[in-house]
């Protein structure tokens, strides 16, 4: 019976699961395509008249020069310390490293309306006014659990022992990190660096409170979903994005792998 | 042997000198970003403000609202109970999926664990509004159902209310479902079910009293990622929620922007981190209770 069960509705109820998780995206390009404003069944006929109108939305690009740069940012330095954080949680032995762990993955966890608010209120108590910048910090606080996680298992692969014979053989401890420690973990900064770009080009809650004047693009969603005759625009941008972002992921999940393989490379070679 | 235990003490010292300097930066910035602000919160929530100007003489009025307006009562209610449906509605939904691929996939593991984190990456924007396409009295699944002759007038329960929120969120949630109770599950010791086997359980029996048990930590993980960030969604009800769905963020929102009232904001914004941490406590601590329990 729980046979049974195993072998023959199990995964007929994981593929009806993964189709519970896809349909619902999978309408957006569809309907992108639609020649309608008007978002339902029957649909009206094929055309590509929505994407070519991207292109003469000067907002939208602008938005999208904006998240860019956001996402740059962000990514650059949440990687930074990320892999500064993920190093010394790997290698060493330290008072309160459990703690610092904790910490700085909490806000994976933090109800993100909550983080926004209280930053708006510190940004502005401060003196700071609203702009991408802000944005960018609070990207950066986001995106680094996603480095830290992704650094950890890169470094977790990584050898102490390479580093300790590079420094036997006499190079300095900055030569040992630059010419063997960087090489061998440099897919894993790759794919925290793309998974950062991603995390900070999608995320909204943070940007919406804490952007001045020049919005995200998803911002610039939100601002365009209201209207009716604009949806089918919204449509044809977020087929582009997710297209985007699944680019993104696969490079970075290539690079994880290629991380992996190296290391088991590493492993094969014998180190006496 | 005393040089040996000075030497390793040095050696002590300077790896917990070079861990405290790596993790600093992370440490610091996260300090500053997060408590610095939760302070400032909670100094606020105790000022009040009429118009733009704000009275800085500490007082419990806020909380006071709070606590008297049935309003703010229910959309703080109705976000922990929505959060916590979505919370048991997801685990339960993807622990099937989660004990297919640890168990029953062996050689495209990899491939279903991406398939099932992709959704993820898509922005989380776009997959809510996507769901606002699909629901509503002129949605896609209506118009469908009309336009193929399955039902002559549009459905009313998938309505833009708490129902389309439930389900929206539901499946937002479902990677974090899946990956930590697969992980949980992944560990653990295949032997353990032979033993039971020998031992005379049956299938059901096994899995009851080896398999959930053992896979609590998953479930538990799974329960608070998607519970904690869960209460204080705002995409969501905004999208789908219609006049009957919003929750507490929607009004937290409202007092940074509209109502121009921050302090208020500010105290709406405690009280839900309140609930949201005594909720989850008490799911946490009731979950290991019954995985202790059915062993």
């Amino acid at each position: 019976m729980m046979r049974r069960l195993a072998s023959g509705v199990l995964p007929i109820y994981a593929l009806l699961y993964l189709a519970f998780l896809y349909l619902p995206i999978l309408f957006l390009p569809l309907f992108s395509f639609n020649d309608s404003k008007i978002l339902a069944f029957p649909m009206s006929g094929f055309t590509t008249k929505w994407y070519a109108a991207l292109g003469h939305e000067t907002q939208l690009l602008n938005a999208l020069g904006n998240s860019i740069i956001v996402g740059l940012f962000s990514t650059v330095f949440a990687t930074a310390i990320g892999s500064l954080t993920a190093r010394a949680i790997t290698r060493y032995r330290f008072p309160l490293r459990r703690s610092s762990q904790a910490l700085q993955m909490a806000p994976l966890v933090m109800p993100e309306v909550i983080v926004a608010v209280s930053l708006l209120i510190m940004f502005l108590s401060l003196g700071l006014s609203l702009s991408l910048f802000t944005v960018a910090l609070a990207h950066v606080l986001v995106t680094i659990p996603y480095s830290i996680s992704i650094m950890t298992s890169a470094f977790e692969q990584f050898d102490d022992s390479l580093e300790e014979a590079a420094i036997d053989l006499g190079e300095g401890e900055w030569g040992a990190l630059r010419r063997v420690t960087l090489p061998v973990v440099a897919p894993g900064i790759v794919s925290s660096l793309l998974v950062g770009f991603t995390v900070s080009f999608d995320e909204f809650i943070m940007a919406f409170f804490l952007t001045g004047t020049e919005p995200t693009l998803p911002v610039y969603i939100w601002s365009q979903v209201r209207f009716p005759a604009k949806l089918p625009i919204v449509l044809a941008l977020g087929t582009l994005l997710i297209l985007a972002s699944l680019a993104l992921l696969l490079a970075a999940e290539y690079f994880r792998r290629r991380s992996l393989r190296l290391s088991a490379v590493q492993e094969g070679v014998p180190i006496a | 042997m005393g040089q040996g235990r000075v030497a390793r003490g040095i050696a002590l010292d300077r790896q917990a000198r070079r861990g405290l300097m790596l993790t600093a930066p992370g440490t610091l910035y996260v300090a500053l970003m997060v408590l610095g602000p939760a302070a400032l919160a909670v100094a606020y929530s105790f000022w009040t403000q009429t118009y733009v100007t704000l009275d800085r003489t500490p007082t419990l009025a806020n909380f006071r609202e709070i606590a008297t307006d049935p309003l703010y009562r229910t959309l703080i209610l109705r976000s922990v109970i929505v959060a916590g449906l979505v919370t048991f509605l997801t685990v339960l939904l993807a622990y099937p999926v989660a004990y297919y691929i640890a168990f029953h996939v062996y050689r495209r593991k990899a491939l279903w664990l991406l398939l099932v984190s992709i959704p993820f990456w898509t922005s989380y924007l776009l997959r809510v509004f996507s769901w606002k396409l699909v629901l509503g009295y002129n949605g896609v699944l209506n118009s469908a159902l009309i336009w193929l002759g399955v039902i002559d007038k549009p459905l009313e329960w998938i309505l833009f209310d708490v129902n389309a929120v439930v389900l929206t969120l539901t499946h937002a949630w479902a990677p974090f479902a899946i990956l930590p109770i697969f992980v949980s599950l992944e560990k653990i010791d295949r032997s353990l079910l032979e033993a039971a086997k020998d031992l005379g359980e049956g299938p059901f029996r096994a899995f009851f009293r080896v398999v959930l048990p053992l896979s609590m930590p998953g479930v538990i993980g799974a329960t608070l990622i998607i519970f904690i960030p869960t209460v204080g969604d705002y995409v969501t009800p905004a999208l789908v929620g219609g006049s009957e769905g919003a929750m507490v963020a929607n009004l937290i929102q409202v007092q940074f922007g509209k109502a121009n009232n921050w302090p208020l904001g500010a105290a709406l914004a405690i009280c839900a981190m309140l609930c949201v941490t005594i909720a989850a406590l008490a799911a946490a601590a009731l979950l290991r209770f019954l995985g202790r329990r059915i062993r």
